[in-house]
């Protein structure tokens, strides 16, 4: 999502060396301090939430939702503390893991990686110490250090927008496709899309383009697939921001052949759009909402306050939104 | 335009008669663009048609207007890192105000209008701002500008909670001509690129001031003695660039209506490459405005070839563009 984030994926492996040493003569100050807070998790859970700071509009969205859940669930449940931490990269999050776990004593944590790979080791120290741990989103290569996982469902975010398009091209069409950055849950969505559109062999993919989840970029490619492909029936956006600025390079170019732009996320502006049919080119979306990280918080709060413990794993799933269920997708306060 | 006279400290009249290697070299940047078209041309007839051209020039004026005043910076021997940020945080301010006008009665064009001229006092402040700190505080340019590319993002993303910032409907129907109108079938932001290019190189190479900004740049303590007032040149540069900043913001906020975090994202580092591949000496004392233009352009025609064929792998995209950099590069060498 950042940038940066992959040129600092080695860093995180060199902080926990470092520490090692002052590590072990804490950590018997620790393993008495840890199985105290056990023994009362009955009562007070210090649930700490560490997630990526805001750069665009679902990160804006996941910030958003966390800080939410941190409002709601405290006022509802007095022995709840939660500390909300943001980090830019993926070796601030793993320093901010050290001070959750040293400073401010967390016993729950709830965690969306910036990557699953560099954070898996942080994350275990932290589990090691005792602590029960959420990852939402992005799994740990090595899930021996995670109590429950809690994620979207990037393959349905891929398969839904294909079968939609597939049905509504009657089977027959072109269509190109933007990407958003590298990564695995980039190409997950991709596989699907195009192992849905292996069935329809008359609906032929031009090509598929990084656009980077950016309304900038994806008006530039946008601008440049117009210019190089003279008939376009529909267009997979991917994502709900890099929709804003494929619709404002289409209606600059005032081309009429495109029928379907199909986004993604629910962003609130597009769902708005869906909901008041404001543009005949938004017909449908399909969710993958920041609101998960909400939902997440909560689910193990209220667990760890009853002393119980989640699913392994939890998978929420991304819906269709239609005109109809656009409703129930509207959050009119959320940045996202 | 022809190729500007490379060693300033020399009379002005030396430059008229530059050995002609120097003039081939100072060719370089063209020669590379000329390649590049011609290659465009072969591989995708779509490449050369005037809607594309178009196209790529809309697109470079932003990064174009702010690489010629960057250009000013770079020849005085400083440089400025916040552009983008910057950008972003005029775009964003700029938003806010006009929705704010909009809302308290302004008529829409007033409310545009007085957006408008609050973008070039915003870009100039804070071009201001630097030039103080970097003059008077005495710190480093690179440090001062690294400073403030930071808090300037992290305003906008505050404005922004993280999402994007709109302009109203109203407004922003009233405002998008700026963008997409044109006039004799060119598209308005090409003018006032054209007109901020001229008027850049009148004053580098007619004017007074462009001669002190050139003379600082290739030796400060030679141009104090001369009696040059190298503080008031140096800021002036900052406030030039503050003010190219603005103008390019004004262009870029009727394109989508909408400013986020992704906002000019390494825009400075594209706005520092037009100029340094269009033969800017990045240590200061010389550089060419015509260059910085082609420059400009030339980054952005790798890109939309990029877009307009399958040359490479996707993933491989910022890879061509390295390599282009670099081969341009060496093509307007100097002799040091």
């Amino acid at each position: 999502m950042n940038p940066t984030s992959s040129l600092a994926s080695t860093k995180p492996f060199v902080r926990p060396k470092q520490s090692v040493s002052r590590l072990a003569g804490v950590t018997a100050a620790f393993l008495a301090i840890s199985m105290a807070s056990t023994v009362m998790a009955d009562e007070n859970v210090n649930l700490g939430v560490s997630i990526p700071t805001a750069t665009h509009g679902f990160t804006g969205g996941i910030v958003y939702w966390a800080n939410q859940a941190k409002k709601d669930l405290e006022k509802a449940h007095p022995g709840l503390k939660i500390t909300v931490k943001t980090a830019a990269n993926a070796s601030e999050q793993a320093n901010q893991l050290q001070d959750l776990a040293t400073v401010t004593k967390i016993n729950s944590l709830v965690i969306f990686p910036f990557e699953s790979a560099s954070l898996t080791k942080p994350v275990a120290q932290v589990h090691d110490k005792g602590v029960y741990v959420t990852v939402v989103d992005r799994g740990l290569t090595d899930t021996s250090a995670q109590d429950a996982y809690i994620s979207g469902d990037n393959t349905a975010f891929g398969k839904i927008p294909a079968e939609y398009l597939a049905k509504a091209l009657d089977g027959k069409g072109d269509i190109v496709v933007l990407r958003g950055i590298a990564t695995t849950l980039d190409n997950e969505r991709m596989d699907a899309f195009n192992s849905v559109m292996k069935d329809h062999p008359d609906i032929k993919i031009l090509d598929a383009k990084y656009g980077n989840w950016n309304r900038d970029d994806a008006f530039k490619v946008m601008q440049d697939y117009l210019t190089r492909f003279k008939h376009i029936d529909a267009v997979w956006a991917a994502d709900d921001d890099m929709a804003v600025g494929v619709l404002k390079a289409i209606e600059q170019a005032k081309r009429k052949d495109i029928k379907i732009v199909f986004g993604g996320a629910g962003a609130k502006g597009m769902i708005k759009t869906l909901m008041d049919g404001s543009n005949p080119m938004i017909q449908a979306n399909v969710s993958y909402s920041p609101h998960f990280i909400y939902d997440a918080i909560k689910m193990t709060a209220e667990a760890r306050l009853k002393g119980e413990k989640l699913p392994a794993t939890d998978i929420i799933p991304s819906l269709l939104i239609t005109k109809e269920s656009a409703k129930q997708f509207y959050f009119p306060d959320s940045p996202f | 335009m022809p190729p500007e006279p490379t060693e300033n400290v020399r009379p002005p009249s030396a430059g008229g008669n530059a050995a002609p290697w120097r003039r081939l070299h100072g060719a370089g940047p063209i020669l590379g663009l000329v390649i590049l078209c011609t290659l465009g041309t072969l591989l995708n007839h779509d490449f050369a048609t005037f809607d594309n051209a178009m196209n790529v020039l809309t697109r470079t004026a932003f990064i174009g207007i702010i690489a010629v005043g960057m250009c000013f910076v770079i020849i005085s021997g400083g440089i400025d890192l916040s552009v983008g940020s910057m950008a972003a945080l005029i775009a964003g301010c700029v938003i806010l105000l006009m929705n704010k006008l909009g809302n308290v009665g302004f008529s829409p064009v007033a409310a545009v209008g007085l957006g408008m001229l609050c973008a070039l006092l915003i870009g100039g402040s804070c071009g201001f701002l630097h030039g103080l700190c970097i003059t008077k505080g005495q710190i480093e340019p690179f440090i001062v500008t690294l400073g403030t590319l930071g808090i300037y993002r992290a305003y906008l993303t505050y404005f922004a909670d993280g999402g994007a910032l709109t302009l109203d409907n109203t407004l922003s129907d009233t405002y998008s001509p700026v963008y997409y109108a044109s006039l004799l079938h060119i598209p308005f932001p090409v003018w006032v690129f054209i007109a901020v290019a001229a008027v850049g190189g009148v004053i580098l190479n007619r004017t007074a001031y462009g001669r002190y900004v050139q003379a600082i740049g290739s030796n400060e303590q030679v141009a104090r003695y001369a009696a040059v007032n190298v503080d008031r040149v140096k800021v002036l540069t900052y406030v030039l660039l503050g003010v190219c900043v603005g103008i390019a913001t004004l262009l870029y906020v009727p394109r989508l209506g909408s400013a986020s975090p992704t906002t000019g994202l390494l825009w400075e580092l594209e706005a520092i490459a037009s100029v340094i591949v269009g033969g800017t000496v990045l240590r200061g004392g010389a550089g060419s405005i015509t260059g910085t233009v082609v420059g400009a352009i030339l980054l952005s025609v790798i890109g939309n070839l990029l877009n307009l064929t399958n040359l490479t792998s996707v993933y491989l995209n910022a890879a061509v563009q390295g390599f282009v950099i670099i081969i341009v590069a060496f093509l307007q060498r100097r002799r040091r």
